[in-house]
């Protein structure tokens, strides 16, 4: 059998080329690895090696062809053992199509099943979760959100072995915030592990060991440092089990606060929501009170995917009830509706539901009846509790303390406009932080950052009560 | 191919001093296991590179022709239940490992037989009951991933060892030492293979790195390190049962760093013009790995030319199959698109 040597692609753009140089003539016997052309791509100059052993028996487009397509026939080898003679040529036209160039991809467009869910990717349908059922009489306990997250992370570690916490003084220090105290004291040096300052390092060191079935729990000092570790949690937990086929786990937790504490610059003070947020293969949780906060954490350690978990220093010591029961769990990707109302609804998620919640009483004063909706999860996205609320109330205010181009807001924003343009009687109206850097100053930053007030003033607009 | 001595610019000695590489004493078999293994990578590359002029192969495509010794060398030291996780010049990795090279070859292609399901191509092929983690594209990920790895083996209380394979290039990124640091003070049990083929895509070691000696890397973390002739298969095989041994019990993180070559460019796009035809060929006549390992079977006198031609066809009929395999399999149905994203 003769062996056909064809016009190589030699760059994932090239379609023609010029065969430059012949290094072989009809006659020469090759071995596999010899360089027998040099071929001018769109690029470079490139040498084309034989992959197979044999003698040259027929040179089919001469040295000095320019555009010759990839495919195209351009030699012939007698293989070992075969007479040069032998090889038939002649029926060996040069080709020119790309004849054993893969089909290309159908257009996704031709399954109208797969198209629809093509749009809504983020979004998850929400109506088979539901919170679990706090039986009447269930004793409730005044926590802060640090000993909420805390009991949350020590049940869990309790319950499974394979759950450890790792992050710089989450151990001997008993935590930068105080959020893991006591658990070096309980679980072991083993389990709660003091990391040196080095975020990009045990970042992916906590992704390695989630490949194997761990279920790390990462703590950043603040979110600001992950950025240091974001290719980790991009690239190498939110990504591997799509490249893998399915075949490699990541269950991971990277948790830690989030957003502006109190006066600490422009560099320790950003919301990374909708960053994290914008990635396939990542749950993005941002909860408000202790009992979401317990709750979510919980379903995060449990989650077979990676979760970003964001968390808000100034929250920390706030204090809430939270059901004492055991194994207070909440589902993920459910929105929580924290005040009905029929006039607007006022979306919000983290510290800022704080403020909308205050924006709702004054609004009340006024005689608009707002909803407040906590969304909980940012990712998957609980659109379909938007939707139920924006039907009601035919009026949408998201308030965020994150600067305004590609929020969470905007999305929310884009979302409702595609899927609830009908039951709008006014434009989505985003309140945002101020599109600056965190400035330190006490005045400068309380007028960056969303007050109860500026949704107030948003509701209204929406509402035309001004 | 002969180790430097172990001395710093200044002529002071190096903190850690291994032991002088060895030779593996190789059985009969092992040496034929050797020359298959590495000629099945070299074939399969062949093939690859071949259908990539094809069309068949898309994106990038990196080669592991010429460095076939490095892998064999070390896989042939691990046991069950080590883990192993490398970059993205990964086909010979996977192949040693045990993966099917029809899986791998419909990887490539992108097709529904590929072991991602044709998700994950040339760069990001996984096999975990293998123990191979991966397949990488960011240069320098594998190394914290590959601490991870050693860190579960340590957490789970087993003797096994992780395996990080990076390149000279990988070597430069700053997360290779924040891992070396932690492995040094958890003692994990992680060997850092350091691949050197000389070239980071075009730039040289010694444009790149201010110490080229790159065994010496871990000093600073007290890692011990040792150079070895990656074009030997026994050399890398001795060295890497001493790392193997210092891992197991206890000792934590060891580095290997393996003078190595590749005799094609970085990608198949690259035509490598950063040095001579001469420096290419040199290596080819002189050090080649597989010729080096035929050449000791046929002075034992155990196999005879004719044998081992026969084991040839044997490798390349394998590959063949790999390749109507790879063509044959159905590209993925369009519902995979949305599958796999989460679990």
């Amino acid at each position: 059998m003769a062996i056909e040597i064809t016009m190589p692609a030699l760059s994932p753009t090239m379609e023609k080329g010029t065969l430059a140089k012949w290094l072989v003539k009809e006659g020469d016997t090759v071995e596999s690895g010899d360089v027998i052309a040099e071929i001018e791509t769109d690029k470079a100059t490139m040498e084309v090696e034989s992959i197979d052993d044999g003698t040259v028996a027929k040179i089919l487009v001469a040295e000095g062809t320019d555009d010759v397509p990839v495919g195209e026939l351009i030699a012939i080898l007698a293989e070992e053992g075969e007479d040069v003679k032998d090889v038939d040529t002649s029926s060996s036209k040069p080709k020119a199509e790309k004849e054993e160039a893969p089909a290309p991809l159908p257009a996704p467009k031709e399954d109208p099943d797969q198209q629809e869910t093509v749009f809504t990717g983020a979004a998850t349908s929400s109506k088979d979760l539901r919170d679990p059922e706090v039986p009447e009489g269930t004793n409730m306990v005044k926590l802060t959100v640090r000993e909420a997250l805390r009991d949350a992370m020590a049940e869990e570690m309790r319950k499974d072995g394979d759950v450890f916490v790792m992050g710089e003084e989450v151990a001997e220090y008993q935590g930068a915030y105080k959020v893991t105290q006591g658990l070096l004291d309980e679980f072991g040096p083993e389990r709660v592990i003091d990391t040196p300052i080095t975020e990009h390092g045990f970042a992916g060191l906590g992704a390695g060991a989630a490949f194997t079935g761990l279920k790390p729990v990462i703590e950043f000092m603040t979110f600001n440092f992950a950025m240091q570790a974001i290719d980790h949690i991009i690239n190498s937990a939110a990504k591997t089990r799509y490249m893998s086929g399915g075949l490699v786990q990541c269950p991971i937790v990277f948790r830690g606060p989030n957003g502006a504490a109190s006066r600490v610059g422009a560099q320790h003070s950003q919301n990374y929501a909708a960053w994290y947020a914008n990635v396939p293969g990542l749950k993005v949780i941002a909860p408000y009170d202790a009992a979401d906060c317990k709750g979510l954490l919980k379903a995060a350690i449990q989650d077979p995917n990676p979760v970003v978990f964001l968390e808000n220093e100034l929250m920390y010591g706030e204090s809430f009830e939270v059901p004492e029961l055991d194994d207070y769990t909440l589902p993920i990707g459910k929105a929580r509706i924290f005040r009905e109302g029929a006039d607007v609804t006022i979306v919000s998620y983290s510290i800022t539901v704080g403020e909308a919640l205050k924006a709702a009483d004054m609004l009340a004063e006024e005689g608009i009846n707002a909803e407040v909706i906590d969304l909980r999860t940012i990712r998957p996205l609980d659109l379909d509790t938007l939707i139920e609320s924006v039907k009601k109330t035919n009026r949408c205010v998201i308030a965020e303390e994150g600067w305004p181009q590609c929020s969470v807001a905007s999305d929310v924003s884009a979302q409702l406009m595609e899927q609830a343009f009908d039951w709008l009687d006014a434009p989505v109206t985003r309140v945002n932080s101020v599109d600056v850097p965190l400035p330190y100053a006490n005045n400068l930053e309380k007028a960056a950052v969303v007050s109860a007030a500026d949704i107030v003033k948003a509701a209204k607009a929406v509402c035309y009560a001004e | 191919m002969t180790t430097k001595k172990s001395t710093t610019k200044s002529g002071a000695p190096a903190r850690r001093r291994t032991a002088k590489p060895q030779q593996y004493k190789a059985s009969n078999d092992e040496l034929l296991e050797f020359y298959e293994q590495m000629l099945m990578i070299r074939r399969f590359e062949e093939k690859a590179g071949q259908m990539y002029g094809m069309g068949l192969i898309g994106g990038f495509c990196h080669l592991y022709i010429g460095q076939e010794a490095v892998v064999v060398g070390i896989q042939s030291a691990l046991k069950k239940g080590d883990s192993v996780i490398t970059g993205y010049r990964e086909h010979g990795h996977m192949i040693v490992s045990g993966t099917d090279p029809k899986a791998v070859m419909a990887e490539l292609t992108g097709r529904s037989g590929g072991c991602s399901k044709g998700k994950g191509g040339s760069m990001h092929m996984f096999d975990p009951e293998n123990g191979f983690y991966g397949g990488h594209g960011i240069v320098g990920a594998q190394v914290s991933l590959g601490t991870g790895l050693a860190f579960a083996a340590k957490y789970r209380k087993t003797d096994n060892v992780s395996v990080a394979y990076f390149g000279d290039g990988a070597a430069n990124q700053g997360q290779v030492y924040e891992s070396f640091n932690m492995a040094r003070i958890w003692n994990l049990p992680v060997i850092y293979i350091i691949e050197n083929n000389q070239y980071a895509m075009g730039t040289s070691v010694s444009r790149s790195s201010s110490e080229v000696e790159l065994y010496r890397r871990g000093e600073s973390f007290r890692i011990p390190g040792k150079q070895v002739d990656g074009m030997n298969v026994l050399e890398v095989r001795a060295a890497m049962d001493e790392a193997v041994k210092h891992c197991r019990e206890g000792n934590g993180p060891f580095v290997l760093e393996m003078k190595t070559y590749r005799y094609r460019g970085h990608s198949m796009s690259d035509p490598a013009k950063y040095r001579s035809k001469e420096e290419v060929q040199k290596m080819r006549a002189e050090h080649d790995a597989i010729d080096q390992v035929k050449q000791r079977i046929l002075d034992a006198g155990f196999k005879d030319e004719a044998e081992l031609k026969e084991l040839d066809k044997k490798v390349k009929a394998i590959i063949a199959d790999a390749a109507t395999f790879a063509q044959e399999s159905p590209e993925p149905n369009l519902s995979e698109l949305y599958t796999d994203v989460l679990a």
